[in-house]
């Protein structure tokens, strides 16, 4: 074992445990709510999942949340930046969800079409 | 892809509370819902708060779970993985504003604490040397190896102002170059595991959370001094910690980071583990050098110093656990980081572990400097059940207990010791107005005085005799001129004994009589308890205005001494026959037994009176 491999070592371990150290780019979340899951809101977190991993996104964590509100407009995903910019897509189906992955969370390009709102808030007010 | 991490705590003290039980319901519980590709569960060492054991932490939210019984299982993956919410029965609770606690990082407990030891502990699965590569792991060592020479490594060890952790104090870089001085070879290094304080288990949550950074910092100290083997003396009674180490050591000899040529120079470096037999001296470290070459544990006279004549006779530098892991963050962030932390003269962190009356036991990493007040009331979330502080034993059995007008003290050596305590292995022990000194010193000393190994007189015979004194003192037999007595054992004890445990063993008897000493005059004088401690100063009488006379203490009573009064409803407690256990106060449900240590306030009524009790026979002894 020499330097160059213990840092090689690394890079490739560090995938593992980034999730903890909490200071990723972008946050998914996924109106998880009744109506949320009724839409296919599970099925396209599972496109989108894969989508991220297929593509080594290594920016991004993602959560699920309870009923975002807008309920006609289900499935919802929500993108927060650090920021503090939020960007609202609704009626997402499985290729809206690779194509958010690859446009925004990839190139930081919020997706026309497919994008309902988009607010910047302060810092300050981001929840942790 | 693995969008959450529950990292499910698997020290010794989660373990014991279930952790792994809960482990497997997780694993179920997540196939059954099909998120066994989404959520990852880790088990990582200790995080600090066995009491709410098994802890919990989700990742990347950051919230923390108590209390995570397999039972709690199924609620908390439909709550947490699939709704998206906080399973809210099972967040803990801030003592002192009584809200739940959401996140980790809003818990005063943790977000007060300053982490460098034990940055990596609860954060990664310590039986995977991947985990700890990924958070900088062996680059230390790597840099070291390559980039410095070994009176580099020992100066920038000095620059950092790096002490001993094992609770004296001695500038480790200075030790290590008075080891690289020394002209004889082969040369060893130790690492002391041998934690036997009570309260005290900082080294074992190291050893159990993050095994390969005490292994990494034992190999760079090994480099900068010119060793080539090392040990790591640890007790038995640490079966988890043992397994890990054994674990961690494997697997660095198959990452190349243990053995041959390591990074490519012609530095080689042999770990071995060895098993301590159980005894507190052993932790002292010419005993423990006997014990590591199969011998008695026993100590010697200093000097020579292990540095001269070690083990097998040969240059041996001895560190703490939490000494060697501390040398790895050094060498990656630098010597001038670490000494910008802590107070002029004790730089960087230390762990300590909370325990005894206090709301959040566990341990806890802070800078030296932190005053004992914000250690107990903010990160130690005060007294539980309203109680008053009175004082913290800091340093284990052989420091010394520390008033309530010292508490704004920094913590670091120079301010214990000025107080009659010591750092010790930074165990703190807190005790409250529910606390008798007097019983206080005589438990500690007690320990000491079991755990001399009895080799010299001083140490052997005077903490038995002090410890003597002190159980008269605790049975009303004191005399008036016991306490000169206890001064004067006390000094030549510490003056006399050989090593330090006969040194350090009056320092609770010395800092009671020196700050409660009038608790001593009242169990000497007037017999009397204050704090209603000590048994034989104790009685126990019925309140008869209410008492209802449901028997309940006449049948719990274990000596068969509480009878009833021929034609009334009044019980009677017979003072000559209570022996004073309290389980009659325990069991009254109408608060009408009364403790007190002024002596019974009425006597029980002759005998002839009394009526035997259903289901109870009367005694016989009289």
């Amino acid at each position: 074992m020499n330097l160059d491999e213990l840092k090689k070592l690394k890079d490739k371990a560090q995938r593992q445990v980034a999730l903890r150290e909490g200071n990723k780019k972008y946050r998914v979340v996924f109106s998880m709510g009744t109506s949320g899951i009724a839409a296919g809101a599970r099925e396209i977190m599972t496109a989108m999942l894969d989508e991220i991993d297929k593509r080594g996104v290594d920016n991004v964590e993602v959560a699920v949340t309870g009923e975002i509100g807008l309920v006609d407009a289900e499935p919802v995903i929500r993108i927060e930046d650090r920021s503090g910019e939020k960007v609202t897509y609704a009626k997402v189906n499985a290729d809206a969800a690779r194509k958010i992955v690859t446009e925004h969370l990839q190139k930081g390009k919020v997706v026309d079409g497919l994008a309902v709102g988009k607010v910047k808030e302060k810092e300050a007010e981001r929840p942790k | 892809m693995i969008r959450s991490h529950i990292l499910v705590c698997t020290g010794t003290g989660c373990t014991s509370s279930g952790s792994l039980t809960t482990r497997d319901a997780l694993v179920t519980e997540l196939k059954k819902h099909g998120l066994e590709n989404e959520i990852e569960i880790v088990e990582t060492g200790c995080m600090g708060r066995c009491d709410l054991g098994p802890v919990s932490l989700v990742h990347p939210d950051g919230t923390f779970y108590k209390n995570v019984l397999a039972a709690d299982v199924p609620a908390l993956v439909e709550e947490h993985f699939l709704k998206g919410r906080p399973y809210k029965k099972l967040l803990p609770e801030d003592p002192i504003t009584h809200n739940a606690v959401l996140t980790q990082a809003d818990f005063t407990f943790f977000n007060r604490q300053m982490r460098i030891v034990r940055d990596n502990c609860g954060i990664i699965d310590p039986e995977k040397i991947e985990e700890y590569i990924a958070r900088d792991g062996y680059l230390a060592l790597g840099k070291v190896l390559t980039e410095m020479k070994p009176e580099q490594v020992i100066a920038e060890i000095k620059t950092s102002g790096l002490r001993g952790r094992g609770g004296a104090g001695f500038p480790t870089g200075k030790k290590w170059e008075i080891m690289r001085n020394a002209p004889d070879l082969p040369k060893y290094v130790v690492c002391n595991a041998d934690e036997g304080d009570p309260g005290a288990f900082m080294n074992r949550s190291v050893l159990e959370g993050d095994p390969h950074s005490v292994l990494e910092g034992m190999t760079i100290g090994a480099y900068a001094m010119g060793a080539t083997r090392g040990f790591v003396y640890i007790r038995a009674e640490y079966g988890l910690a043992v397994k890990r180490l054994h674990i961690a050591i494997e697997q660095a000899y198959k990452y190349g980071m243990l053995g041959k040529q390591l990074f490519g120079t012609n530095f080689d470096f042999d770990v071995e583990v060895r098993i301590g037999a159980g005894a507190f001296v052993c932790g002292e470290e010419t005993a423990l050098m006997r014990s590591v070459e199969g011998r008695r544990g026993q100590p010697q006279p200093r000097p020579p110093f292990p540095a001269q004549r070690g083990l097998w006779g040969k240059p041996t530098n001895i560190n703490n656990v939490e000494t060697w892991a501390t040398i790895r963050p050094i060498m990656l962030r630098g010597a001038k980081w670490f000494a910008s932390i802590g107070t002029e003269k004790t730089k960087g962190t230390k762990v300590f572990c909370l325990a005894g009356k206090i709301n959040n036991t566990g341990v806890a990493e802070l800078p030296y400097g932190t005053t004992l007040r914000e250690m107990i009331f903010e990160v130690g979330g005060g007294i539980p059940n309203g109680k008053k502080f009175k004082a913290v034993q800091a340093g284990g059995p052989s420091g010394g207990v520390i008033p309530e007008q010292h508490i704004d003290e920094p913590i670091d050596y120079e301010s214990l010791q000025k107080l009659g305590s010591i750092m010790g292995s930074g165990g703190l022990v807190v005790m409250d107005e529910d606390s008798c000194m007097v019983d206080v010193a005589r438990f500690f000393l007690d320990f000491c005085c079991d755990e001399s190994c009895g080799k010299c007189p001083p140490c052997r015979v005077g903490t038995r005799q002090m410890l003597n004194i002190l159980d008269r003192i605790t049975k009303g037999e004191g005399e008036l001129d016991d306490i000169g007595k206890l001064h004067d054992l006390a000094a030549m004890v510490k003056d006399t004994s050989l090593c330090g445990l006969g040194q350090t063993a009056p320092n609770p008897v010395l800092t009671t009589l020196r700050y409660f000493r009038h608790e001593y005059e009242e169990h000497i004088l007037h017999k009397r308890c204050p704090a209603q401690v000590c048994r034989d100063l104790l009685s126990f009488t019925i309140n008869h205005d209410k008492c209802v006379g449901c028997s309940v203490c006449a049948r719990n009573c274990p000596t068969n001494t509480i009878y009833k009064v021929k034609g009334q409803k009044k019980y009677y407690i017979v003072e000559e026959d209570c022996i004073h256990c309290g389980a009659c106060l325990d069991t009254c449900k109408f608060e009408s037994i009364i403790k007190a240590s002024e002596g019974p306030s009425h006597t029980a009524p002759p005998r002839p009176e009394f009526e035997p009790i259903p289901g109870r026979k009367m005694a016989v002894s009289r």
